[in-house]
């Protein structure tokens, strides 16, 4: 019996410590993750290839720039002021990579892009958390989600695309924002 | 012709309206891959002027007072090496090796090729140092030495720089590399991060590192360096970003930073001083590099320099240009905004100014001033001339005094109508007030583009024929100027451009141009910009590369096609052409689409934003419907 409970001992602890370690990593990337309305939901629980499958739900701060022509428009005007339209022009991109598109480097989901803006990506893309406000970066990722959706190529000539965004419905992030919706060919 | 204009247009205006509609109905994600979009319509040749009505010399030609040739210090006789891009200090990429000729030229075969594993825009030159040869890839920036002795020229070394990879986020214009030098056992190259690096050619290890650009400040290194007098001549690249553009002086032993020349700001960081005789009034005084911008903005105004140098050993001068004043909204910035888009003659020494000339003060459309220069002794008023040759991105062919800094010459080559030639007597530029920049207002049909009549990619100079084969485009553009504000490491440019073909809708040239007679000897057309470089040979053959991947021979005396081999990718490449171990010549040439030119491909960028990459996207939207992604490395020779 002695023996038997020593090894339970020895599962417990072992489990405080994981689960202590867990709590540090989370305080640890509390740290640097976005405050204010920008913070994440929840975490990944299982490991995937970046841009793969999540098995989680966006991220409900999003939520307010859904729909919202204000957003989109808003965000076109950081977009143009904060020189993003230098590196991506108005979605085909230049020095960073094509908006208007159906490819996602890093996920296409409007919290995606927001995380994408405001932590930088190594490849170049700067870093706006702390130089622009949490509403600001939802509203740039809106404009940004907004510039592939079939309503805003529609709604632009040929030329110079994304000058007039439709608003970005909820439906646009329902397949994770980079697959096709079920049923549809590309 | 014109029945096929009117039909191709209209069936575009179709495809226009009926893609988004049907995008709408049958995805939600409409592919860029299936996107089209039509290349715009040529401007008219009406709307450009013409080489009679804008051309201008001192005097006119005196063909019969000698023959044009390198300046023999600066072109040593040829030992059938290659060990920096442009062959010699002449910058004549001319080789005299003759056994490829007109007659035997169909023979051509490629005896081996060899992956850079990277599928960028390619635009460096091979080395051949010996019996081995160096390449420098794209970013990010692999060395590769290969072993020319043995079948299949196997590996010898490679060597990774690991530059950052944030570096890609403030390169313009695709993440390019023009290649490496070779001096002293060493092979200098720079790494788009802004290190310039020597390595030991025989073994690859790196002999010293020095950093001189910074990425936080949008700095990057894409020319390849010069190594002259026993410096390596390194100069910054980021004319989009706001940087402050400087050239600079390594010791080639130890890599220690021997001078550095800013091209903006206060005479003592200009290195301007006691030796500086411009030839010009309006570049005479105290701080010009001050005193010609507004406030301040000298610090953020660009003037890079990512292009080539030349020298002359003689005098023991350097020959360069500074590229474009940022932002390129030239509201923001009244004034001649010296020393920007020019070029400087400096002691190769103490980097000390000797004369300076500007080719576009106070420049609208971003003509850089970073072409090739070819130094040559020519004929010129019945008698030989020392000059330096540049066929600039404004779209004159400039003859100047290499002594002085004087205009003798300067002559349309491409498509112009943002100027009127050039006032001979003041040296100055003559502004076509039509196609100045407006701000938020569209102006069309500005000729040159903003790449210009020619960009980066250099011309050569063969002797035999007298002739300079220019490599460049025939593009114009609208262009929109935009408020802009500096935000240190992002873009610094506003304006929307959007670039279209030149008279004619060709979008590229091959130019023989004749210095002498100040006019073309031949001219061949090609469909797409023509953004590789070229060589000539003693064999009297001209080859070069076009962007959907064939790489020509050329008659040099008639610009007749004598053979063309498809490649796997586009070409941006210089190419080169050597003896090799076994005696015989040789031709290499690397394939892999993209530069400014090429981003559509390279990007890969959407074809829908006719803005994008600057507004070249606009005129290349059919280059991803003919070319893919590559970095190859071909090598030619005759059957043997």
């Amino acid at each position: 019996m002695s023996s038997l409970f020593r090894i339970e001992g020895i599962a417990a602890l072992a489990l405080a410590l994981v689960v202590a370690g867990c709590d540090k990593a989370a305080d640890e990337s509390d740290r640097f993750a976005p405050s204010g309305p920008g913070a994440p939901a929840q975490r990944a629980v299982a490991l995937v290839p970046a841009g793969g499958e999540l098995d989680t739900t966006p991220n409900p701060r999003a939520e307010p720039y859904y729909g919202s022509a204000e957003a989109v428009t808003n965000g076109m005007l950081i977009y143009n002021q904060m020189n993003c339209v230098g590196c991506h022009f108005n979605g085909g991109g230049g020095i960073g990579p094509p908006l208007m598109d159906d490819q996602w480097i890093y996920g296409g989901r409007l919290d995606q892009i927001y995380n994408t803006i405001y932590f930088g990506r190594p490849n170049g893309m700067p870093a706006w958390g702390g130089k622009l406000n949490d509403e600001q970066i939802w509203q740039v990722a809106a404009y940004v989600r907004s510039m592939s959706l079939p309503e805003t190529l529609a709604r632009n000539g040929t030329g110079t695309p994304s000058q007039h965004p439709a608003p970005v419905p909820r439906a646009a992030d329902e397949n994770d924002g980079w697959h096709m919706p079920k049923g549809t060919g590309g | 012709m014109k029945t096929t204009t009117v039909l191709a247009v209209s069936l575009a205006a179709v495809i226009a309206v009926a893609v988004p509609v049907l995008a709408a109905q049958q995805a939600l994600f409409p592919l860029r891959q299936s996107a089209k979009p039509p290349v715009p319509e040529a401007v008219a040749a009406a709307d450009v002027f013409t080489r009679e009505q804008i051309g201008h010399a001192l005097v006119p030609p005196t063909p019969e007072a000698g023959r044009t040739v390198a300046a023999p210090a600066a072109a040593p006789k040829d030992d059938g090496q290659w060990l920096m891009p442009a062959k010699n200090y002449a910058a004549t990429r001319y080789t005299t090796l003759a056994e490829i000729t007109p007659a035997n030229a169909k023979n051509l075969h490629e005896v081996f090729s060899f992956s850079l594993g990277v599928n960028k825009g390619q635009e460096a030159a091979p080395l051949v140092v010996g019996s081995t040869m160096y390449i420098v890839s794209a970013f990010p920036n692999h060395v590769y030495a290969l072993d020319l002795t043995k079948e299949g020229a196997p590996l010898k070394w490679s060597y990774n720089p690991k530059p950052l990879p944030a570096a890609a986020g403030v390169a313009c214009c695709d993440v390019v590399n023009r290649g490496a030098a070779y001096a002293d056992g060493k092979i200098v190259f720079n790494t788009l991060d802004g290190a310039t690096i020597a390595l030991a050619a025989d073994s690859g290890k790196e002999v010293w590192r020095t950093q001189l650009g910074d990425i936080n400040k949008g700095e990057s290194v894409t020319m390849a360096p010069l190594i002259a007098g026993g410096k390596v001549l390194v100069g910054n690249s980021g004319g989009e970003f706001g940087v402050h553009g400087w050239l600079a002086a390594l010791d080639l032993g130890s890599g220690k930073l021997a001078w550095k020349a800013y091209h903006t700001g206060p005479d003592d960081i200009a290195l301007i001083g006691d030796q500086f005789h411009p030839f010009y009034a309006s570049d005479r005084g105290k701080d010009l590099g001050v005193k010609t911008w507004p406030s301040d903005a000298w610090r953020t105004g660009g003037g890079t320099m990512w292009g080539w140098i030349a020298y002359d050993p003689s005098t023991q001068t350097i020959f360069y240009g500074t590229a474009n004043p940022g932002p390129w909204n030239q509201q923001q910035r009244p004034g001649d905004n010296k020393w920007t888009a020019g070029m400087f003659a400096r002691d190769v020494h103490t980097g000390q100014a000797k004369w300076f000339y500007q080719f576009s003060p106070h420049d609208e459309h971003d003509y850089d001033a970073i072409n090739e220069q070819l130094l040559l002794d020519m004929p010129f008023d019945g008698k030989m001339r020392e000059v330096v040759l540049r066929p600039e991105r404004n779209g004159y062919v400039y003859v100047l005094d290499r002594k002085t800094g004087q205009v003798l010459s300067a002559d349309p080559f491409g498509p112009v109508n943002s100027s009127r030639g050039v006032d001979l007597k003041t040296g100055r530029l003559i502004v076509n007030p039509a196609k100045e920049t407006r701000l938020g207002q569209v102006v069309h049909d500005i000729c040159p583009t903003a790449s210009g009549a020619k960009d980066w990619n250099p011309s050569s100079f063969s002797p035999r024929t007298g002739l300079v084969y220019i490599p460049h485009e025939n593009l114009c553009m609208d262009w929109m100027n935009l408020e802009v504000n500096y935000i240190s490491g992002t873009p610094y440019v506003g304006a929307e451009v959007k670039m279209k073909p030149g008279p004619g809708g060709h979008r590229g040239e091959l130019t023989a141009w004749d210095p002498v007679r100040r006019k073309p000897a031949w001219t061949i057309r090609e469909d797409l910009p023509v953004w590789s470089g070229t060589v000539a040979t003693g064999g009297d053959l001209v080859f070069y590369g076009t962007m959907d991947g064939w790489f020509k021979a050329i008659d040099a005396r008639n610009g007749n096609l004598v053979w063309k081999q498809k490649l796997p990718s586009g070409i941006i490449g210089q190419p080169i052409s050597y003896r090799g171990p076994d005696g015989h010549q040789y031709v290499a040439v690397l394939s892999g689409v993209g530069g400014w030119s090429g981003a559509v491909v390279s990007g890969p960028l959407d074809p829908r934003d006719g803005t994008s990459a600057l507004g070249f996207v606009n005129t290349m939207t059919d280059l991803p419907t003919r070319t893919t992604a590559g970095g190859t490395l071909h090598v030619f020779a005759l059957p043997h």
